[in-house]
């Protein structure tokens, strides 16, 4: 199969109080295009840190990140911007979602900044899968939680995204509506074969996936593949 | 896509997405744009005012002269001339004017006037505006006279009554409300009587010396080329000493003159604009901090950081063009007040129509402005990173480190020099403008700063919770002191000025009429007159405090250099001016209480015909001419020539009011010279002044008094119209102000919303909130209007001791009235905008914010 995510010699510091914090150090790993990937590790291991570089929306104090082949470390803001567009989805913790943009309007933007045509019918498709057909124009602050994080996995696959970082996509949600959400994400990733790349605390979600990487101190202390 | 299609579908879809995302949001961006629309507006109707001026004078530029020619001097018409003045023109028109008592015989009153004696059919165009409506041409007829309307009020005269000027009494034949080219105020100042010229030589007001004005009028009943018939006969009437105008000239003095007024207005204006555009730049920083998280996650879904930063852009600039549309909007309304706040200074008929010109540069301006100061928050958004999204923590980019802003500022500094310039028609004007306001805002800004860092330094931590909470307020994040500290303080510091500038100016001759400073001038007293006066000034109780001899002349000869010479040659130091003017001169053989001696040595009296006459300059007149001791002037005593040398420089205090000269001749010379007397007084009360006048005038009709009384009156009346203009003006900054502190306070309401409910829900009390609430905007407004005195203290001070070279005494009263106006004003506004949080459950405030 081939790799989708390759890290290599991965750190990043950053200057705090006067005094140099690592918060990655060295981390090495490489990602099969289509499998499902758990980052696992206490509080402050470097999770967050190693999403945001893998992503591109930072940039590592050394190492390389490549995604698609693509080197990000070459890549200027707006060039990594782009490559996200085309190619990389997010779902977050807190849902992310734009508060002045309907739920179908959310869904819509990644696909109108790709220029592309006659995509209502689309994102509406996306949140009736989601369930959400009846709650098209509502907006974020109308919904609740789970449907709020519903509308963001909906517009995270909106594009077809060769990867999708999901942040603690659970971590809001109560354990039904987590189940749900969970459901959607592995439907989603299996239908579009998806790479999924999730940060979470949450041991039934990582046990979903075929790989867990786990981190402690900013350095990857297990790298376990399963069936 | 083809990419020009591409480009055209990425703005539109930046149009939808500003769009998009203004919404929930559009009241509080109409709120933050409403700061501008006052400024705005301000712009608008001055500009308006301007340019309707400008096309009213140049409409009615034929009734501000009243002739196509005025040839004018201040000595009658040579032989020579006489010829050349008797053929000019189709019609022809004459007057003399000059001052003089008039006393009206009903209730014995007496003024000084200014007389007007004319022969011939003046004004050829406009009229003399009469009640009744034709006594203007119907004065003319008999030894009737046309009173100024604030005469008539002032000594309750009616048409009929009977006035004396000199020997000779007229009947009023009518009411002059307004003449060509006069205004309210140059009324107030010399108040005019018109009466037919024949019979002047019958009033026996022509003393010898008198300073009397010749003005010939001419009308062309074809059309003629007035400026090329002047041009030829320009060398031969300043041989002669005369001057003319014409409708061009005064056209073009008058909208000069005006030029300068509107300018004042405009630049007033602009500061109100500025004041604004602070509020917007604060306004727009505080929303964008509010929307880092969307920009982050537009950031993540690929958006760029030109596009994010495009999006912000259009949202600015769309409701800066709304707020400029209702400013120009609101502008046009007011221009239409304008004219009746400045009639008093106009002397045209002004007639307001709406300058689409105007709107125009109102709202180009306007989009400009605000866009340029909303950039200055905007241009962050370029760095909000999409690690948002994951946590809060990022770094914000300092200003320090972002070059942009830098460029921001100097755009903006060079964008005021440039209105400025435009304005003033001259950079180097532009430049101190520019320079000053940016000195008055950063000293503003660096007051605010000095208070934050002393609240903060010096926290008084024994205070009780509310207190301290309140006072806390001030320095904590969020906090609104710098902004209203600015505009507040800069509102304030004008209203301050104009009151201390205002008190400073009328204190001063207040002065002069305090004490035993003299405070009654008579003057043109002749020389057989002179004893009899004494004596009489000595029967009514009154002090001679002094009695001057004046001698007119004028200069022939300077350092050997003519008046021919000096026109022709531009390359010598003396000034033309010095040769046309007429000088009035005294002698003595002493120093007066007003001078002092800095070189030379002063009085030689002159004991035979051959002795050389030294005189005495003052030393700023002779600093004027480029002459020094020892240097020749001829002078010329109507024909006779006096050849003089300078003796001596002196120092003369002008401030008294006491005869003081430019030149002063030795004792032996003028004796004899055909001259008038000066007299000073001091009279101790309005009803002395007014007995001691009568009598004066009964007797000695050509005698002009000067009660300083009277111009205090005068003088107040007129400061007070001043006043009354530029206070309207200052009304825009003040109310500007006040729509930032509105504004601020709104914006800080939801950036405090939080604490508030938090504080609410921990219990504290409606008594507690409303405490802390005024407390915090007390200390606000106190600030703010305090800092806005001091500034204005400073620039009083500044004033007093540059310009009106006059002590700094202000007065506290009106600055404390202006300092606990404004204070309560914040307050109130202030409670009125946190009444919610006062007056709601937490709960239900948390979901409507939410």
């Amino acid at each position: 199969m081939d790799t989708i995510l390759t890290v290599r010699d991965l750190s990043k510091t950053y200057q705090s109080a006067g005094r140099t914090l690592t918060v990655l150090h060295n981390v090495n790993f490489s990602i099969e295009a289509g499998s499902t990937v758990a980052v696992v590790g206490p509080s402050g291991s470097g999770k967050t840190t190693l999403l945001g570089l893998s992503a591109g929306l930072d940039r590592s104090t050394t190492g390389t990140v490549e995604l698609n082949n693509i080197s990000l470390d070459q890549l200027n803001e707006d060039e990594r911007a782009k490559v996200r567009n085309l190619y990389v989805g997010f779902i977050f913790q807190n849902f992310q979602l734009l508060p002045t943009l309907t739920a179908l309007e959310n869904v819509m933007v990644p696909l109108e900044l790709r220029g592309e045509k006659n995509i209502k019918a689309h994102s509406k498709d996306l949140l009736d899968k989601v369930g959400l057909s009846d709650r098209l124009h509502h907006y974020p602050a109308q919904l609740s939680g789970g449907e709020q994080q519903r509308v963001s996995l909906a517009r995270a696959f909106s594009t077809n995204p060769k990867i999708l970082f999901a942040d603690e996509p659970t971590g809001n949600l109560d354990s039904e509506t987590s189940d749900k959400v969970i459901k959607l994400l592995f439907d989603f990733n299996a239908e579009a074969g998806t790479t999924l790349i999730i940060v979470t605390h949450n041991t039934e979600l990582a046990a979903g996936t075929h790989r867990i990487i786990r981190l402690k101190g900013g350095a990857i202390i297990s790298d376990e593949k399963r069936q | 896509m083809k990419k020009g299609n591409r480009k055209l579908s990425n703005i539109l879809w930046l149009i939808k997405m500003a769009w998009r995302d203004s919404r929930r949001n559009r009241s509080r961006l109409l709120l933050f744009i409403s700061s501008i629309i006052l400024g705005i507006a301000a712009l608008v109707a001055t500009l308006s005012f301007g340019y309707n001026l400008q096309k009213d004078i140049n409409n009615q530029a034929k009734t501000l002269v009243g002739a196509d020619l005025v040839i004018e001097s201040n000595r009658p018409a040579s032989p020579q001339l006489l010829p050349l003045l008797d053929s000019l023109g189709d019609q022809r028109s004459q007057e003399r004017t000059f001052a003089s008592m008039i006393y009206f015989i009903k209730n014995q009153g007496t003024r000084l006037v200014q007389v007007r004696a004319l022969e011939g059919d003046y004004p050829y165009y406009g009229s003399l505006e009469t009640t009744p409506v034709g006594a203007g041409k119907e004065f003319r007829s008999g030894r009737k006279a046309l009173v100024d309307k604030t005469l008539m009020l002032q000594y309750d005269a009616r048409v009929g009554d009977s006035i004396k000027l000199g020997e000779l009494t007229f009947a009023i034949k009518g009411v002059l409300n307004k003449a060509p080219g006069r205004n309210e105020i140059s009324t107030t100042v010399a108040p005019r009587v018109y009466i037919p010229l024949r019979y002047l030589a019958q009033t026996g007001l022509l003393q010898k010396g008198s300073l009397i004005g010749y003005n010939y009028y001419y009308k062309y009943d074809a059309a003629t080329d007035i400026q090329k018939l002047v041009s030829g006969i320009e060398s031969r009437l300043e041989k002669g000493g005369m001057d003319y105008e014409t409708v061009d000239s005064r056209k073009k003095n008058t909208s000069r003159a005006f030029d300068n007024f509107t300018q004042f207005l405009i630049l007033i204006s602009f500061i109100s604009l500025l004041l604004g555009c602070i509020g917007v730049a604060s306004a727009i920083h505080i929303y964008i901090r509010e929307k880092i998280t969307s920009i982050a996650i537009l950031r993540c879904l690929g958006v760029k950081a030109s596009q994010a930063f495009c999006i912000y852009l259009i949202q600015v600039a769309g409701i800066g063009l709304i707020g400029s549309i209702l400013g120009a909007t609101l502008g046009t309304v007011i221009q239409q007040v304008l004219p009746t706040v400045l009639n008093d200074f106009l002397p045209i008929q002004a007639t307001m129509s709406i300058s689409w010109l105007a709107i125009s540069q109102g709202i180009i301006l306007g989009m400009i402005i605000s866009v340029l100061f909303a950039l200055l928050p905007l241009v962050s958004v370029r760095n909000i990173s999409p690690l948002y999204t994951l946590r809060i923590s990022v770094e914000p980019t300092r200003m320090i480190r972002d070059p942009l802003k830098w460029l921001l500022y100097a755009i903006i500094l060079f964008f005021i020099a440039l209105f400025s310039r435009w304005q003033m028609h001259s950079w180097t004007k532009a430049l101190v403008f520019s320079s000053s306001i940016l000195a008055a805002f950063l000293f503003l800004a660096a007051v605010a700063r000095s208070l934050m860092w002393l609240a903060r330094r010096f926290f008084p931590s024994s205070w009780n919770y509310l207190w301290r909470q309140s006072f806390a307020n001030l320095y904590r994040p969020n906090n609104q002191t710098i902004i209203l500290i600015i505009t507040i303080g800069l509102g304030a510091a004008f209203i301050a000025t104009l009151y201390s500038v205002q008190s400073m100016l009328i204190n001063r001759v207040s002065l002069s009429a305090s004490g035993n400073q003299p405070n009654m001038v008579l003057f043109d007293i002749q020389s057989n007159q002179r004893a009899d006066m004494l004596t009489m000034t000595k029967q009514y109780g009154l002090p001679v405090l002094q009695q001057v001899p004046l001698v007119t002349m004028r200069m022939e000869e300077i350092k050997g250099i003519t008046a021919a010479k000096a026109l022709k040659d531009s390359t010598d130091s003396i000034p033309n001016r010095a040769f046309e003017s007429e000088l009035r001169v005294t002698y003595r053989d002493s120093l007066s209480g007003t001078e002092k001696m800095i070189a030379g040595k002063f009085g030689n009296p002159i004991k035979a015909p051959g002795d050389i006459v030294y005189i005495s300059l003052e030393e700023r007149y002779a600093n004027r001419l480029h002459v020094k001791i020892g240097d020749p002037i001829i002078f010329n005593l109507q024909g006779i020539l006096i050849p003089t040398i300078i003796g001596s420089l002196r120092q003369v205090d002008w401030q008294r009011v006491q005869t003081n000269f430019r030149v002063v001749f030795p004792t032996g010379v003028l004796e004899m010279a055909p001259q008038f007397y000066v007299l000073i007084t001091k009279v101790p009360s309005s009803e002395v002044s007014a007995h001691f006048q009568q009598a004066v005038i009964r007797r000695y009709p050509n005698i002009s008094i000067i009660d300083l009384g009277l111009i205090l009156s005068v003088l107040d009346d007129i400061l007070y119209k001043i006043g009354f203009v530029i206070r309207f003006m200052a009304g825009f900054s003040i109310i500007t102000g006040l729509v930032v502190l509105i504004a601020s306070v709104l914006i800080s309401k939801y950036q405090r919303i939080q604490e508030s409910v938090l504080l609410r829900t921990l219990g504290a009390s409606r008594k507690q909130m409303l405490i802390i609430t005024t407390l915090e905007y007390f200390f606000l407004g106190a600030l703010a209007a305090g800092t806005g005195i001091i500034l204005s203290l400073a620039g009083t001070w500044t004033l007093a001791k540059y310009s009106f070279e006059s002590s700094f005494s202000p007065k506290w009263l009106p600055l404390v009235v202006i300092f606990l106006a404004i204070s309560l004003l914040t307050i109130l506004i202030g409670l009125f905008n946190s009444r919610e949080v006062l007056n709601k459950p937490p709960l239900e405030i948390l979901r409507k914010e939410a």
